[in-house]
């Protein structure tokens, strides 16, 4: 890629970057810090291009350690965020719950 | 098949029409996640579009094989991942993400690795990308082992906090030399003594020292700002080597995050009141500059759980304040136990959360939603802080130093300036607490021995169980 092609595409990348997370309530810290964890995952993609252009042991090898951590990185991420977002409930579904407790109790 | 895979059009369209796609919906999911309405369709869409990108690299025309090795590293990895991220406990999240955000760092620096391997052998790429190859191993090495250390840390498999005097000198030496070695590799020095693939290994292993070095002194208390900080690291790490590799959506993505999660690092720092350079530079939250226990000369005056219950269940007002050691003690749920037989008395009752309440912003309010603690109980620092004075009772339970009066008056304490929760000014205070030791930033608090706080030592959850009954009686 040209140099000063990649140079606006770092740059425009950066401003999205900032700007999507600029509004986001402290709430959400932990889930969204866990969710562009998740994201950078997509080294992975890079690792499987690494991999499938090695040649000889040590290139494969190391190849080999790049895809691994890659997908630790994609898979785990993943899971992770998603289990702490699908416990993010509006507040009328637990307040049904609540309604629901208190005719049992 | 094999025809299609030949045509030209499949490779130099579909699959890059694939990763275009997959770049704009990971950067669309990203800001769904930005707000509690959209989070959750934020991730599964952000997944499918991983899930694209991943599919279409298998046919990438660059991969010329190792689909065997490929499929087996991530098989491996990602059942491992799998099995670990599903049973890990909402109370260790933060070390979880310090823990992939690790291998996501170290894969950037294998990628580069590989890289500057074949750049070494005759594979000419030319200076700039070599240049960029070795910026992202250097960033992605030091992320890589620093976050294994916050894991440790963060874990408990690392209590001890390591420091010696001209520490840091050190450490700049050890970064000075790391760079020199990277330098050569990215021009190619060639010399009799010493070849291109031995410095290449010397600039990993100074690159991995460096990021230990850099993480070891710091406190756990800093902890979240540390894997806040890598994350953004690894995320440049990652787009620098996409540029390398030339793949505009991991360059995007990288990016994206690194810029992303730096503004988010910068938002915990100031919660924190903690410049990021004086996280990684000075010595706060490792318990030996809390100075020796000065806390005003008062003693703390203990209460059963029976009164305390008397005395929040003919309140009108309870603001219940959760710290991280409400979580470790599995706490939650019998809290919010307490807060629905308190509210069937009529009281209003409400959670206040510091902004770095738990191990890092936002984890107390995973927390307590997983307890089923609706959002509307919950408020943040600024929302309640004015309503403490009018609040009959305050109830602390495993928060510590988010309650600490001396952030506020007292100059020489290492937390002074940082905001707190006004606990202080409610009538009665309660403060849950298992014994009378020191936070987790190791300073004394002179809430605990203030004439309106009583202090009811025990275990959080048992103690929360005897308040819930104790209610019940009434």
């Amino acid at each position: 890629m040209e140099g000063f092609l990649a140079l606006y595409i770092l740059m425009l990348a950066a401003v999205a970057g900032y700007e999507v997370i600029a509004k986001v309530p402290a709430v959400l810290h932990t889930p969204l810090m866990s969710g562009s964890n998740f994201i950078h995952g997509i080294v992975l993609v890079g690792a499987m291009v690494a991999l499938g252009e090695a040649q000889g042991p040590l290139e494969q090898t190391i190849g080999f350690i790049a895809v691994f951590l890659g997908a630790g990185n994609v898979i785990g991420g993943y899971v992770v965020t998603e289990r702490m977002l699908q416990m993010f409930k509006r507040s009328d579904q637990p307040k049904a719950e609540n309604a629901d407790a208190g005719e049992g109790a | 098949m094999s025809d299609l895979l030949a045509s030209a059009w499949f490779g130099s369209l579909l699959i890059p029409a694939a990763y275009f796609v997959a770049a704009l919906v990971l950067i669309l999911g990203l800001r769904a996640m930005s707000s509690p309405v959209t989070a959750r369709k934020g991730i599964v869409l952000a997944g499918l579009a991983m899930g694209l990108a991943i599919l279409v690299t298998f046919l990438h025309p660059r991969v010329g094989g190792n689909y065997l090795l490929m499929i087996v590293a991530i098989l491996s990895s990602g059942i491992l991942a799998w099995v670990s991220a599903k049973r890990v406990p909402m109370t260790d999240m933060p070390q979880m993400i310090a823990l992939y955000n690790g291998m996501g760092g170290g894969s950037a620096a294998a990628i580069a690795a590989v890289e500057l391997l074949r750049a070494g052998h005759g594979h000419d790429v030319g200076l700039l990308t070599n240049s960029i190859a070795g910026l992202g191993a250097l960033i992605g090495t030091i992320a890589f082992s620093g976050s294994l250390i916050a894991f440790a840390k963060l874990q408990g498999w690392m209590r001890k906090v390591w420091r010696f005097p001209g520490q840091q000198y050190l450490n700049l030496l050890l970064f000075i030399l790391t760079v020199i070695c990277g330098v050569l590799v990215v021009i190619g020095y060639q010399h009799d003594a010493i070849s291109l693939d031995m410095l290449l290994l010397a600039f990993f292993i100074l690159a991995l020292i460096v990021g230990l070095a850099m993480t070891v002194p710091i406190g756990g208390a800093d902890m979240p700002v540390v894997i806040s900080l890598y994350n953004a690291l690894t995320g440049l790490a990652v787009g620098f080597e996409g540029y390398v590799l030339n793949i505009p959506a991991m360059m995007i993505a990288g990016v994206v995050v690194g810029a992303a999660v730096t503004l988010l690092t910068q938002l915990m720092a100031k919660a924190m009141n903690r410049p990021l350079t004086n996280v990684l530079f000075s010595g706060f939250g490792t318990g030996d500059d809390g100075g020796p226990a000065d806390a005003g000369g008062g003693s703390m005056k203990a209460i059963e759980a029976v009164d305390s219950a008397i005395l929040m269940a003919y309140a009108e007002n309870v603001i219940i304040v959760p710290g991280y050691g409400m979580a470790v003690a599995q706490a939650q749920h019998r809290i919010w136990e307490l807060t629905q037989v308190l509210q069937k008395r009529g009281v209003r009752v409400r959670f206040a959360i510091h902004p770095v309440a738990g191990r890092m912003p936002g984890h107390m309010n995973v927390l307590l939603a997983e307890a089923g603690v609706p959002y509307d109980l919950i408020e943040d620092l600024e929302d309640i802080n004015d309503q403490f004075s009018q609040a009959d009772v305050a109830l602390v339970i495993g928060a510590n130093d988010v309650v600490n009066p001396a952030a506020r008056d007292d100059t020489s304490s290492p937390i002074y300036g940082m905001p707190i929760l006004n606990v202080d000014h409610a009538s009665n205070v309660i403060i849950i607490k298992r014994g009378r030791g020191t936070g987790f930033a190791g300073i004394e608090n002179r809430l605990f021995t203030a004439d309106n706080s009583r202090m009811l030592f025990g275990d959080a959850q048992k103690m929360a169980q005897e308040l819930v009954s104790g209610v019940k009686t009434l």
